[in-house]
């Protein structure tokens, strides 16, 4: 028989770390404080976490292709202020999400032109966007929140446990679907090679611009879907949502196994860095820790993500395969 | 009395024996030019002198001290001074800051004394003729005038042994003479130069003796007047040819890859016309900066032609992006293997299918069953040398990853193969088995261009040969017609003639 393809199983090993630090922390509050299996809790925790994995998904393919979009707290306010004004004007419910997602693809598609057609560094261009969308934004809603939102808007006219069942159902078919695209589908082949080495991909006869512009529109589009999910839970929209969103966005798909230069990672590791990052806060509060040291503890997390792979990537030097090797068997 | 001497030094890279043995002796007040074909190690000889690279073994000694500490920085205290083709100035910073860097030494409190540096800059500038304002900005000064700023911060830093790397490749005859006329001041002030150029017809305007490296030995050193261009050309190509080509006369068919008068203003090639043909390795020779891989580039659509045509199998194309290139059935495997012709922390088998991605798919998504297969029928075929079609390329070694490159290649089925020094740095075992493998494609009816330094190869593998200098090809020779010594004559240029009529003017000071 043919030899295995390992090269899934060495991609899927960085995800380990997360993965068993995940495991251990359910263990511990399992056993001190079984309370936090509570459904209610779980079902806050899903709810909570769902918009923010649609845009960790997102971060991730950025980053595999070697790039970084810090704009995303601000596409993100921009998408909910957007998507509570439009139901107020009298967009059907059923029209809120193209449109909400088309603003976000818009945005999105910005950044990637101007980094994949011009060249420019996506951590200035996006931090130029995070500063002027969330500033456009403060001087046009002045502030204010969107409110008096029409009935159907809360819960997308659904009854709130339908609504639930949507929002984390499609954060998790976003995940799958990002998952089986990076596997499975030629682009995704052609975004681990660019953010490996994206002269080698221009030599292979990849264009490294399409694929920089695409993620980014791709990115942006799923902002623009965490943003109308997120925003639906409530009555009215708040003008500054996503503040800081990029930041946690960009811990999870790290603390998830992703090298921060590109070329490595899955999103089962960034769903695993959400869940990990998502929970710990209510878990040190279940657990009897003052939730204060949450963003202690997340930075703690984030340092051990990044020590886990520098040890990894030591061991897998001692554990290299000889030079002198048979040829491929059939 | 020796301003420098080195003997017997030898210096490997992973297995690439690059000097084997290299000596030197350099007087006092002399101009030595050091010649030597691509690859023949000039310049791993500068590095090694100016500290950038420490030999294996053998020793230098300047003005009779032993050099034991190896490092640029000792190199430069001891009086060695390297200016290369490129002027390597800070191009933001003045030119007083510029010739200061290195040797100034600061004031009271680590202060600068801006009037002093300024009188210094003004005084060395003057030595070497150049009329600089020092509080020009580098950048914006020609090349040869950062030629003569570094020429100064080298006076500046009391340099005792020059190195001119090629100081003339891209200067105007007139700016040439200006340098030469700056030389034979600083030759009169006992500063010893070391000359390397591929000029060979300036040498007996501006060299006292010459040395001839050849593979990574020195095989002599003569007075310059004693010899002549032909002489020295003959040492230059004596390589030995070691190795024994599977050369087989194959059918030529039609033509695959025509071109007229290609020409990329990007990238500097001009008017290149040539045609390949199916069943023939054309290959293309000439030495480091002629255009060779940027006419390779060109053909690839990586800095797309913007002059001329293209044809491909009779028919003309345009080729804008490597995409477009594939589609017409072109590949091309480029040189330095390990910056970009493979993705090294990707698995074998994803490199292999990399550029044929299209026809690995099953109903729009990739079939892994399929990619398994070609991966390992190709690896079989070439004889990849891999535990696993699973292991990272990064794993392989140089052979080993140059075989996976040109696989990735083989899966497109081209019809018109570009090979960029297909079998630089890698153990003669691999490069046999690599020519063999030229040798079954086009006996399979593909057309080969091949770019090759190494005139050994390029003489045993092609069927015609084009030579290329300044950007273009001067010349096509038949396989019967081309000798080493033809050759590098013609990558050379200029003529026989013109050398001896430019070496009539007085050798000496």
């Amino acid at each position: 028989m043919t030899t295995p393809l390992t090269a899934q199983r060495g991609r899927r090993t960085r995800e380990l770390p997360p993965a068993v630090a995940f495991i251990l922390l359910l263990l511990a509050v399992a056993i001190i404080a079984p309370s936090f299996f509570s459904g209610a809790n779980l079902r806050d925790l899903a709810l909570n976490n769902a918009p923010v994995l649609i845009v960790a998904i997102g971060m991730t393919l950025v980053i595999l292709i070697g790039e970084i979009d810090i704009s995303v707290g601000s596409q993100f306010a921009l998408c909910s202020v957007a998507a509570g004004s439009l139901a107020k004007a009298g967009v059907p419910m059923s029209l809120l999400p193209p449109c909400v997602i088309a603003i976000g693809v818009v945005m999105g598609a910005l950044n990637g032109l101007l980094v994949g057609a011009l060249g420019l560094p996506s951590i200035i261009v996006t931090l130029a966007m995070l500063v002027a969308w969330r500033d456009g934004l403060r001087w046009q809603t002045e502030g204010a929140w969107v409110q008096n939102l029409p009935a159907d808007f809360q819960w997308l006219g659904l009854s709130p446990s339908s609504a639930y069942w949507v929002i984390v159902l499609t954060s998790i078919t976003i995940t799958v679907a990002a998952g089986w695209m990076l596997r499975h589908l030629r682009i995704g082949r052609a975004i681990y090679t660019v953010g490996s080495d994206a002269e080698a991909a221009r030599l292979a006869g990849i264009e490294p611009p399409r694929v920089v512009v695409g993620v980014f529109a791709v990115m942006g589009a799923l902002v623009g879907l965490a943003a109308l999910l997120n925003a639906v839970r409530f009555n009215e929209v708040p003008s500054n949502a996503g503040t800081g969103l990029e930041l946690k966005v960009i811990a999870a798909v790290v603390v998830g196994g992703t090298v921060i230069t590109g070329g490595r990672g899955t999103p089962f590791g960034t769903f695993i860095g959400v869940a990990l990052l998502g929970t710990i806060g209510t878990a040190l509060s279940y657990v009897g820790i003052n939730p204060f040291w949450e963003k202690a503890v997340q930075g703690a997390i984030i340092l051990a993500a990044l020590a886990a792979d520098v040890a990894l990537a030591r061991l897998a030097k001692h554990h290299r395969p000889p030079r002198k090797a048979i040829v491929a068997a059939p | 009395m020796l301003a420098l001497r080195a003997s017997g030094i030898t210096k490997a890279y992973a297995g690439v024996q690059a000097l084997a043995g290299a000596s030197l002796e350099l007087r006092v007040g002399e101009v030595h030019a050091l010649i030597g074909e691509n690859g023949a190690g000039k310049s791993t000889f500068i590095k090694i002198l100016t500290g950038a690279v420490v030999a294996d073994a053998g020793e230098v000694e300047v003005a009779g001290h032993p050099v034991r500490d190896h490092s640029p920085r000792a190199s430069r205290a001891m009086g060695i001074a390297a200016i290369y083709q490129q002027p390597a100035l800070f191009p933001e910073l003045s030119v007083a800051e510029n010739i200061a860097i290195g040797w100034e030494r600061a004031g009271r409190g680590g202060r600068v004394d801006w009037a002093e540096r300024k009188r210094c800059a003004l005084e060395l500038l003057s030595r070497v003729g150049a009329r600089i304002h020092p509080d020009a900005e580098a950048g914006d000064l020609s090349m040869p005038e950062q030629q003569l700023v570094e020429i100064a911060r080298a006076l500046g830093a009391d340099a005792k042994v020059l190195i001119l790397d090629e100081p003339t490749a891209s200067l105007s005859d007139d700016d040439a003479q200006n340098l030469f006329r700056v030389i034979r001041q600083l030759r009169a002030h006992d500063v010893a130069m070391i000359y390397i150029s591929h000029r060979l017809e300036e040498l007996p305007a501006i060299a006292d003796r010459v040395t001839v490296l050849r593979d990574g030995r020195t095989l002599g050193t003569y007075e310059m007047r004693e010899m002549n261009r032909e002489q020295l050309i003959q040492m230059m190509v004596g390589r030995e040819l070691s190795a024994v080509f599977p050369k087989r006369t194959v059918p030529i068919g039609d033509p695959v890859l025509e071109l007229q008068r290609v020409g990329c203003s990007a990238s500097g090639v001009h008017d290149v016309s040539l045609t390949v043909h199916a069943g023939e390795i054309v290959g293309v020779s000439g030495l480091v900066g002629a255009g060779r891989t940027e006419l390779a580039r060109a053909i690839f659509g990586l800095t797309p032609s913007d002059a001329g045509e293209i044809l491909v199998r009779g028919k003309r194309v345009q080729i804008h992006s490597p995409s477009d290139a594939i589609a017409h059935g072109i590949a091309y495997v480029p040189e330095d293997r390990r910056r970009h012709g493979v993705v090294l922390e990707m698995p074998v088998s994803e490199n292999i299918t990399l550029a044929a991605l299209g026809t690995m798919t099953r109903f729009g998504a990739l079939d892994f069953r399929r990619e398994r297969d070609v991966a390992t029928e190709y690896t079989r075929r070439l004889g990849v040398k891999t535990p696993s079609i699973g292991t990272l390329v990064s794993a392989l070694s140089g052979g080993n990853q140059q075989k996976v490159a040109l696989s990735r290649w083989l899966v497109t089925r081209p019809t018109m193969l570009i090979l960029d020094e297909p079998t630089q740095g890698i153990d003669v075992g691999a490069k046999a088995e690599v020519h063999e493998l030229m040798m079954e494609l086009v006996a399979s009816g593909v057309a080969i261009l091949m770019i090759s330094s190494e005139l050994p190869e390029v003489l045993g593998m092609s069927d015609r040969i084009a030579v290329m200098q300044g950007g273009t090809v001067s010349e096509v020779l038949d396989r019967a017609d081309a000798t080493q010594e033809r050759l590098l004559a013609r990558a050379l240029g200029r003529s026989t003639s013109e050398f001896t009529a430019m070496a009539n003017p007085p050798v000496g000071a």
